[in-house]
């Protein structure tokens, strides 16, 4: 039983397809990644998904629930948490009460929080930042503290957009490691990506959305030779990708 | 229910309606380009009203004439409220705008207060209580002159937006304010401008006014609600909008002093603002 | 974080102590900050801490007292009572007004706009209202003793308004440590990411309007059996509204103190810029006075006067901490 299932979703902007009749599976403990060329309609998905936005058709299910009309909230307490593209920081709070704010989504107690939250932003490695506020952190460490927010919810499953996006190499090489960790306690992982080097280490499978529709489906090598693939990208893209 | 008088009501009303456009026009014209919401419209508005009022009562000039020093007056202000304050919050959160336009809004109100006094001044205008029959129903003389230069100005705004360069520097900051930043345009000075025009329209909206009414300096607030009320229905931003809008509202208030006492017909302008403010916020034109 | 307990023990040592030396004229100022104060405070729950701004809370300080009043009235409440079923009565009309707006995703301005036409709309209901005295206003018996909440001078009134202040700082402090006004402040810095890490932003801004609406409430009744006089041009309007929220703003949103702070800054000034500008003919040039603070504020301290008191502050407290 897979853990996340998409059936035929689809989604419209007046005439604009942004997502069409696109399904997948995921299964517990997988990692998938995303990828296709800017407005291929991932971000949408992703929307689409946690609730943002509602799908004009198709369905969502996570452990056998159907979510496809909850709202964002109850879809982050069963489980499924995203992060933003561009990151949303509460920005007048300090990186401790941003992350509190997560950590009650299970925790009821607010000194049990603050410590799960202390834990939580010791993992990605904010320890020091932990009483500034988050308007004055640089872009990788608010990507930090998305992350470590999106944690501090006791997700099953991790929807990250992007957030590779904007790190050096050296940067993006820690975040693959701390996301293998993020898996290996048993958090399913879906991300969209454009660095080629995490899409490669990370996910067991990928999908490639072009034009809001999947057209393609399978291990990061098998994926990257489709010629379909190759062809949306035109292969620039893919080439200056490679991190 | 006497027919002529549902139809003079309504002629009535939209007679007025004419001049609530004009002031309408002027808010949404702001709020399209700037993206401002000038919460001191009204109270800028009766600043025009007591100009053409102090002419009047110094020259015996008639406010129809005299509005074009009112509107002149008025975008001279405009225009040093837009460089002063509005310029400097463009930026900011709405919340704090909101704020600075309600004290912009308070300087005016009691500033004209301060000025012209508190109380009710009813100024009497040649046309003031000349009327036209057309068979059995009455038309307010004023009223129709009033309408017939309210629209006209509108249409000079239009044609202003449409075919000058001023005009067109305008509309497109109000498109893509990054991109006419990059093709050289003075946005700063395009945004004055069109905050000047867009309070010229409500000094001169005031002007025509005078004659229709008593004047006071808290006379202001309502005709700031009531033009939100117009933009809201009518779509921010849109002008068109503005000017169906006020038609409408009118109208409206008018009919609806068949049903309620004249004190109470704001409650159906009000209740309209909610009504479209939850089920078709973007109103009839919005964008 | 004691010192500043410290301090806030010592001014209000200070403030129990003060009427000892203060004349009814000077003690009927300080009901007044209070009063303030306090309104601010509960307008400071919704607009400070989840960032939804309303122009129109003094509804609800016109439907706790009207409430209250009728209640006394014609049915012989205490208004002690009357006053808590004026504050559910208020809270009912909020919370009808947040749904729609909430559930409708009204937001910013267009939030501001559909408060502002409830008040409206209510304060046009009151106007005709004849129970509530129509244009005329209503004239409420002055029958002194603890069950009608009506004292003699402006002692009782002083200790009972400073009493309101205190209660709505523990509320509102309560709230900054718990879930619930962590929940507020992430919604007002990030709706979405709010919702995406499991805040139930309908749920919670619709506890904050209902808390804030609840409390404000209260002061009506407080003000109805202060002044005696009811009128909605002075319970219900546009002009208490703009009180409401000017010594918050200037004091500083969002913060607890800021509103007192505010309070203490505005109301003298307006009651002395009133009293003299009256006299010497130039009424209405304290609300121009408004004016320019307001503006002021925005353009160059849109913290409030607040955060400059805690940046001169924090080197005396000695930690480098935010406090």
């Amino acid at each position: 039983m897979p853990l996340l299932e998409i059936k035929g979703v689809s989604k419209n902007f007046g005439g604009l397809r942004a997502v069409f009749e696109v399904s997948f599976g995921l299964e517990r403990g997988e990692i998938l990644g995303i990828i296709g060329p800017n407005g291929a309609g991932k971000t949408t998905l992703f929307n689409t998904l946690t609730g943002f936005y509602k799908p004009d058709s198709g369905e969502v299910w996570f452990e056998r629930e159907n979510l496809t009309d909850l709202k964002p909230h109850q879809i982050c307490q069963r489980g499924m948490v995203r992060t933003f593209q561009i990151v949303k920081p509460f920005l007048q709070l300090t990186v401790l009460d941003n992350v509190i704010v997560a950590a009650l989504n299970r925790i009821k107690n607010t000194r049990e929080a603050t410590e799960k939250a202390l834990r939580t932003i010791e993992f990605v490695g904010l320890k020091e930042k932990k009483d500034t506020l988050a308007t004055g952190l640089t872009l990788p460490h608010r990507k930090q503290l998305e992350l470590a927010r999106a944690l501090a919810t006791e997700p099953k499953l991790l929807l990250l957009d992007e957030v590779m996006a904007g790190l050096t190499p050296i940067e993006v090489d820690e975040l693959i490691r701390l996301l293998r960790e993020v898996n290996q306690r048993a958090i399913t992982i879906l991300m969209i990506e454009h660095v080629m080097r995490g899409v490669m280490a990370l996910s067991k499978r990928v999908i490639v959305l072009n034009y809001g529709e999947k057209i393609a489906e399978g291990t990061p090598e098998e994926v990257v030779k489709n010629r379909q693939v190759i062809e949306a990208y035109l292969g620039e893209e893919f080439g200056s990708a490679q991190g | 229910m006497n027919l002529a008088l549902v139809v003079q009501l309504i002629i009535g009303g939209f007679l007025m309606g004419g001049v609530y456009s004009l002031i309408a026009l002027g808010l949404s014209l702001i709020f399209g380009v700037l993206r401002v919401i000038n919460f001191a419209h009204g109270e800028m508005m009766i600043w025009g009203m007591y100009i053409a009022y102090t002419i009047l009562l110094l020259t015996g000039i008639d406010p129809f004439f005299s509005l074009v020093i009112s509107a002149g007056a008025l975008f001279i202000l405009g225009y040093m409220v837009q460089r002063i304050v509005v310029n400097r919050i463009i930026e900011f959160p709405e919340a704090m705008q909101v704020i600075a336009m309600i004290g912009t809004a308070l300087i005016f109100e009691n500033g004209a207060r301060l000025i012209w006094g508190p109380d009710y001044r009813s100024p009497a205008s040649r046309f003031a209580l000349s009327s036209i029959w057309i068979g059995k129903i009455m038309i307010d003389f004023p009223r129709l002159l009033a309408f017939l230069i309210a629209i006209l100005i509108a249409a000079l705004v239009f044609l202003f937006l449409k075919y000058t360069d001023t005009g067109k520097a305008i509309r497109s900051s109000a498109d893509n304010r990054l991109g006419a930043l990059l093709v050289g345009t003075d946005v700063d000075r395009v945004y004055a401008i069109c905050f000047g025009i867009g309070t010229a329209c409500v000094g001169a909206a005031g002007a025509l006014l005078v004659p229709l009414m008593p004047l006071s300096p808290h006379i202001g607030p309502p005709f700031t609600m009531v033009s939100f009320i117009i933009v809201i229905l009518g779509g921010m931003g849109s002008l068109i909008g503005a000017v169906v809008g006020g038609l409408i509202v009118g109208v409206a208030e008018s009919v609806a002093t068949i049903f309620l006492p004249s004190s109470l017909k704001q409650i159906v302008s009000f209740s309209l603002m909610v009504a479209i403010l939850l089920l078709k916020p973007k109103g009839l034109f919005g964008r | 974080m004691a010192k500043i307990y410290t301090l806030l023990g010592l001014i209000l040592l200070i403030l129990l102590l003060l009427p000892l030396f203060l004349n009814q004229y000077l003690l009927g100022i300080f009901v007044f900050i209070f009063y303030y104060a306090y309104l601010g405070q509960c307008w400071n729950i919704l607009t400070g801490y989840t960032g939804n701004i309303s122009l129109g809370h003094s509804l609800y300080v016109g439907i706790g007292a009207y409430i209250s009043t009728m209640l006394a009235m014609h049915v012989g409440f205490s208004p002690w009572i009357g006053m808590v079923i004026g504050g559910l009565g208020a809270t009912l009309i909020g919370v009808i007004m947040g749904y729609l707006a909430f559930r409708f995703g009204l937001k910013n301005v267009y939030f501001v706009l559909i408060t502002i036409a409830f008040a409206e709309i209510g304060r046009l209901v009151a106007l005709h209202l004849k129970p509530l005295g129509q244009f005329m206003g209503l004239f409420i018996d002055f029958k002194p003793g603890w069950a009608n909440f009506q004292f003699k001078g402006n002692l009782p009134y002083y200790y009972i308004g400073l009493g309101f202040v205190i209660f709505s700082l523990i509320v509102v402090r309560v709230l900054e440590l718990s879930k619930w006004g962590r929940y507020f402040v992430a919604l007002r810095e990030d709706e979405d990411a709010a919702e995406s890490v499991g805040v139930n932003a309908l749920k919670y801004k619709m506890i904050a309007l209902g808390i804030s609406s609840f409390m404000t409430a209260l002061a009506g009744t407080f003000y109805a059996n202060y002044i005696f006089y009811l009128h909605p041009t002075s319970i219900m309007s546009m002009a208490l509204s703009i009180e409401i929220v000017l010594r918050p703003i200037i004091g500083g949103m969002g913060t607890a103190l800021g509103p007192v702070i505010g309070s203490f800054l505005i109301t003298p000034l307006a009651e002395l810029s009133r009293s003299y500008f009256a006299k010497a003919g130039y009424e209405g040039l304290h609300l121009v006075i408004y004016g320019f603070l307001l503006v002021a504020v925005v353009l160059f301290f849109p913290r409030g006067v607040i955060s400059y008191i805690k940046r001169g502050i924090a080197p005396l407290l000695g930690s480098s901490k935010a406090v």
